[in-house]
């Protein structure tokens, strides 16, 4: 079942929780609500359940209209943030909710509806705790009992409301594969709300993000990584650097540092920003850029180290006024960076903003200058 | 389809269980009905008896010697029994909300004795113990000390009754509170007396007051277990509610209703206190709520 | 120093927890443990006594006569009776009420919430008289309950509209903390599982006020076999008909029989006791399947 977003608008008193959304939520597809808290986005998703009416615009399922229609009526699944389990049932009876709920009609019988709560059962794992009660269950054992009961009666739409934010970290890892795993056998149509970045570029097919009670763009989670199309997309999907300043004869210039920007015609206020792993670091300025900057903080992180480093005679904009680099461990081995070491950032690929332009310009050095590279690793 | 979509946007408008219109107003109109018919009326009642033949027969009722001194002993009463439950509440509150230790549900339920006992019982148990031919009651005969029939008595049975408000009033939200400031008050070397006056009573100032307002609400009004203890004699040991009742059984129904005004209009002062002071803990709560999101 | 003594230091050294007071980091441990323990022996427990003392004076037979003599069973039946049947109708009220106060906004909400707490601050005896003279035959509600043959003044009714009004507050001020608690996504849940209203009512919401409604209900109960001053206004106080126990031990008293109101008394203060224990254990039983503790 698709689902048809068409020019929602929700007004919460003088805060406009979303305006004017319209948006396609593809068949059998995974796809995430991304944005900071305030951006719309669990509205959104309750709007969809019906579980809040919009003030205007349409949703549709398949082509259907179902704005009107009451959420008991809608056959969906929703998952909510803290679970919401009947406290005074059992596992089972949670599950089985759904069940019992069906009119007479259309009800099964007590076997079947006892021979389906313990399928769902063996099918998150936990048949062995049937006749406990929600309190006796760790967090994430409630949020499988939790997304066992809204598939009980095998809607066509899973809805998930920050299914795994209350959740630690292992066990948050653990359930997202799992959900991954229960969205590809069932085919639902599913739509997750989630803040963390992470999350929905790990887990999704398709990523819609979110600010201001707008959708800032939508598209599949490695596409929408490289090519963000907005200032706002780019900040929110991980750390940026940014260097902003004036574009003259072919460079952008602030202060002492500069870097090239080939093929840019623009003049004038222009803003380059760069993902860590797009900036390399060198002990000396390279052909197309000098961007001098000091070492505040050498952290070895999983795979990767990081590197804080902060502009030196040149101002950054955003995140404090530190750039931050990721380089290979090799890398930190052969080089040794330690706090005070003064470096020059390297940008291979990077993404420019100019004037009140929405969408930047791709800038690549890499493919233009193999010679300075080669320089560098020296 | 078109009466379909109908049907369904309607039931779309109410979100939760019970809020269409005509359940929810149905639901109003039996709450409003029956709570007037129950309580707001008496409270009429009572105003308008006591009102019925005039304010100078009023005035002149309440003037009465007697029910001057019954009104006099009533507050001596209250007077004697508030402070002593309210270092009892306060105390026996701090006590298990701050502590854990082997028999503290005991207490808890303990205190709620008196809501369990009848007042005649209540007066009764104090009669039997304190009497003339009680075991204590006896000793202090040969001494010459008479507890019961006199106003110690009065006094006595009146802290049985009231003595769970206090504390019944300061241990959810004591409970509620947790601790954590308290500690931080011993982390940073306050003495207990200081951790007391400076960081617990200012959190449970409006919940004390309600505890206090409610105890004396329930001291000055007190029938069955003073009525057993305290002998009725008419310039002596009558208090308020007693002389309620003995104006009410010698047919002085306006007389009986004007001294029952006065006790009413404690009690409407009461429940007054109580708004005011949930407002006031309402605020608090908004208050520091928006502190925590500013 | 003895080998003694370093054993023993070491033993306080190791073990500092079980020792003296530093286990409690909040000072007044000993002090608001010393006033609970005075002023609930004094003033609960010590009274107890002499009601154990006074019938135990008494031979079995005897305290089987007294408290079996027709008249006081009577009044037990009486006393029963209007308190199942005045707390079943608060239950069901109360009920409503919380409801009402929680659920919807309506002009006089706040006037409606504040008064409920009228029949705990308003003197059992002006209730009594009050309810005597709106009942009374040319009273304001009697006159029309006249006409229509219904007579509650001096009659067991009267009795239930007294102890209706005495603990009308319990269940209403049970209920409604939990209800305010009640998480909409709890609904919202069983709503998005299809359920329907009734069902949602009957299956989620009534389960989780359902020991909050059963708490109130006792406690309205309790409150009502003892209740007194505002019982015997309205009651008219009839043997076999409308006396109820209270007043059976008032009446005793009032002939010097301290022995045979005693007896009565224990009869109503153990159900009493009973009945309180009987709902602490009961709720923190069903908290602890809640609460998975």
């Amino acid at each position: 079942m698709s689902i048809t977003v068409d020019g929602i608008k929700k007004r919460f008193g003088k805060f406009q929780a979303l305006n004017n959304v319209s948006l396609d939520i593809p068949e059998g597809k995974l796809t995430a609500l991304l944005g900071p808290s305030g951006s719309g986005k669990t509205t959104l998703l309750r709007i969809i359940a019906g579980l809040e009416s919009a003030d205007s615009g349409q949703i549709s399922f398949s082509g259907r209209d179902v704005t009107g229609l009451h959420v008991r009526d809608r056959n969906i699944g929703f998952v909510f943030q803290h679970y919401a389990l009947f406290r005074h049932m059992t596992v089972a009876q949670n599950i089985a909710f759904g069940l019992d709920s069906l009119p007479r009609k259309q009800r099964p019988a007590k076997a079947g509806i006892q021979k389906r709560v313990s399928e769902l059962l063996e099918m998150i794992q936990l048949p062995h705790l049937a006749q406990r009660y929600p309190a006796q269950l760790s967090g994430g054992q409630k949020q499988r009992v939790a997304l066992a009961r809204s598939i009980a009666t095998q809607p066509k739409i899973l809805l998930l409301d920050e299914p795994f934010g209350a959740l630690d970290a292992k066990v948050r890892k653990d359930l997202r594969r799992w959900l991954r795993n229960l969205h590809d056998e069932f085919h639902f149509t599913s739509i997750f709300v989630t803040h963390d970045q992470e999350e929905a570029l790990e887990l999704s097919d398709q990523v819609v993000v979110m600010s201001q009670g707008r959708v800032e763009q939508v598209n599949e989670p490695i596409e929408l990584y490289a090519r963000p199309e907005s200032r706002f997309v780019f900040d929110f999907l991980g750390q940026v650097n940014v260097i902003s300043g004036q574009v003259k004869q072919g460079s952008l210039n602030q202060g002492n540092a500069w870097v090239t920007v080939p093929g840019v015609q623009h003049k004038g206020d222009a803003q380059l920003y760069l993902r860590p792993h797009e900036v390399r670091l060198a002990t000396a300025p390279v052909a197309h850029a000098n961007l001098p900057l000091r070492i505040e903080a050498v952290s070895l992180i999983g795979s990767e180290v990081r590197v804080e480093l902060r502009p030196e005679g040149w101002q950054s904009e955003g995140s404090n006024n530190i750039w931050e680099v990721g380089i290979s461990h090799a890398e930190f081995n052969s080089q040794r960076p330690t706090r005070g070491d003064l470096r020059y950032a390297v940008p291979e690929v990077g993404h420019l903003f100019t004037g009140n332009d929405a969408q930047p310009a791709t800038v690549n050095w890499a493919e233009a200058e193999l010679a300075p590279r080669v320089r560098l690793i020296s | 389809m078109a009466s379909n979509r109908a049907r369904s946007t309607r039931s779309l408008q109410h979100r939760r269980v019970g809020d269409s219109p005509a359940i929810k107003w149905l639901l109003i109109g039996i709450a409003i009905a029956v709570t007037t018919g129950l309580l707001i009326m008496p409270l009429v009642v009572i105003f308008t008896e006591a009102l019925s033949s005039g304010w100078s027969t009023f005035a002149d009722n309440l003037l009465d010697q007697y029910t001057l001194h019954a009104i006099g002993l009533t507050l001596f009463v209250a007077a004697l029994t508030v402070p002593l439950n309210l270092v009892f509440g306060v105390a026996l509150a701090w006590l298990v909300t701050r502590f854990r230790f082997p028999g503290r549900k005991l207490l808890i339920t303990l205190i709620d004795i008196p809501f369990a006992v009848s007042p005649v019982v209540a007066g009764l148990l104090y009669l039997l113990l304190y009497g003339r031919n009680g075991w204590i009651g006896n000793w202090l005969a040969d001494y010459d000390i008479q507890l019961m029939f006199s106003w110690p008595g009065i006094v006595m049975v009146t802290v049985f009754v009231t003595c769970p408000f206090v504390a019944r009033e300061l241990i959810p939200l004591m409970q509620q509170q947790g601790s954590e400031e308290e500690e931080a008050g011993v982390v940073l070397g306050a003495s207990g007396w200081r951790i007391f006056r400076t960081i617990t009573l200012p959190n449970i100032k409006w919940a004390l007051i309600y505890g206090v307002v409610l105890t004396n609400a329930r001291a000055v009004g007190e029938f069955g277990a003073v009525s057993v203890v305290a002998g009725n004699i008419r310039g002596q040991t009558n208090t308020l509610p007693l002389h309620v009742e003995l104006l009410y059984q010698d047919y002085n129904v306006v007389g009986a209703f004007t001294s029952a005004s006065l006790l009413a209009g404690i009690a409407v002062f009461t429940l007054a206190a109580k708004g005011f002071v949930e407002w006031r803990q309402a605020r608090t709560v908004i208050r520091l709520q928006a502190q925590e999101t500013v | 120093m003895s080998t003694a003594n370093q054993a023993s230091a070491a033993k306080s050294q190791r073990w500092p927890l079980t020792k003296g007071r530093s286990k409690r980091v909040l000072p007044g441990f000993g002090l608001s443990l010393g006033i609970s323990l005075f002023f609930i022996s004094l003033v609960l427990l010590l009274p107890l006594t002499g009601l154990v003392i006074e019938v135990s004076a008494m031979s079995l037979s005897e305290f089987w006569f007294v408290i079996t003599d027709p008249r006081v069973v009577a009044s037990y039946k009486v006393t029963a009776l209007a308190a199942l049947a005045a707390s079943l109708f608060n239950g069901a009220f109360g009920l409503l009420l919380a409801w009402v106060l929680v659920r919807y906004e309506f002009p006089g909400k706040r006037l409606i919430d504040a008064v409920v707490d009228l029949p705990f601050a308003l003197p059992t005896a002006v209730a009594g008289i009050t309810l005597a003279t709106l009942f009374a035959a040319n009273g304001w509600y009697g006159q029309f309950l006249t006409k229509l043959g219904i007579e509650v003044a001096f009659t067991p009714v009267g009795i239930v509209v007294a102890m209706v009004f005495t603990s009308l507050p319990f269940v209403v001020r049970t209920v409604q903390p939990v209800l305010e608690e009640l998480a909409p996504e709890d609904e919202e849940a069983a709503v998005s599982l299809g359920a329907s209203d009734a069902h949602v009512f009957r299956r989620v919401i009534f389960p989780a006020l359902w020991p909050a409604l059963v708490t109130g209900v006792a406690l309205s109960f309790t409150r009502s076999l003892g209740e007194f001053g505002a019982v015997i206004f309205i009651a008219g106080n009839m043997p076999y008909i409308s006396e109820v126990t209270s007043l059976m031990i008032f009446i005793r008293l009032q002939e010097y029989d301290y022995a045979a109101a005693s007896a009565i008394a224990s009869v109503i203060l153990l159900a009493s006791l009973v009945l309180l224990f009987a709902i602490t254990v009961w709720q923190a039983r069903y908290l602890k399947r809640l609460e998975g503790r």
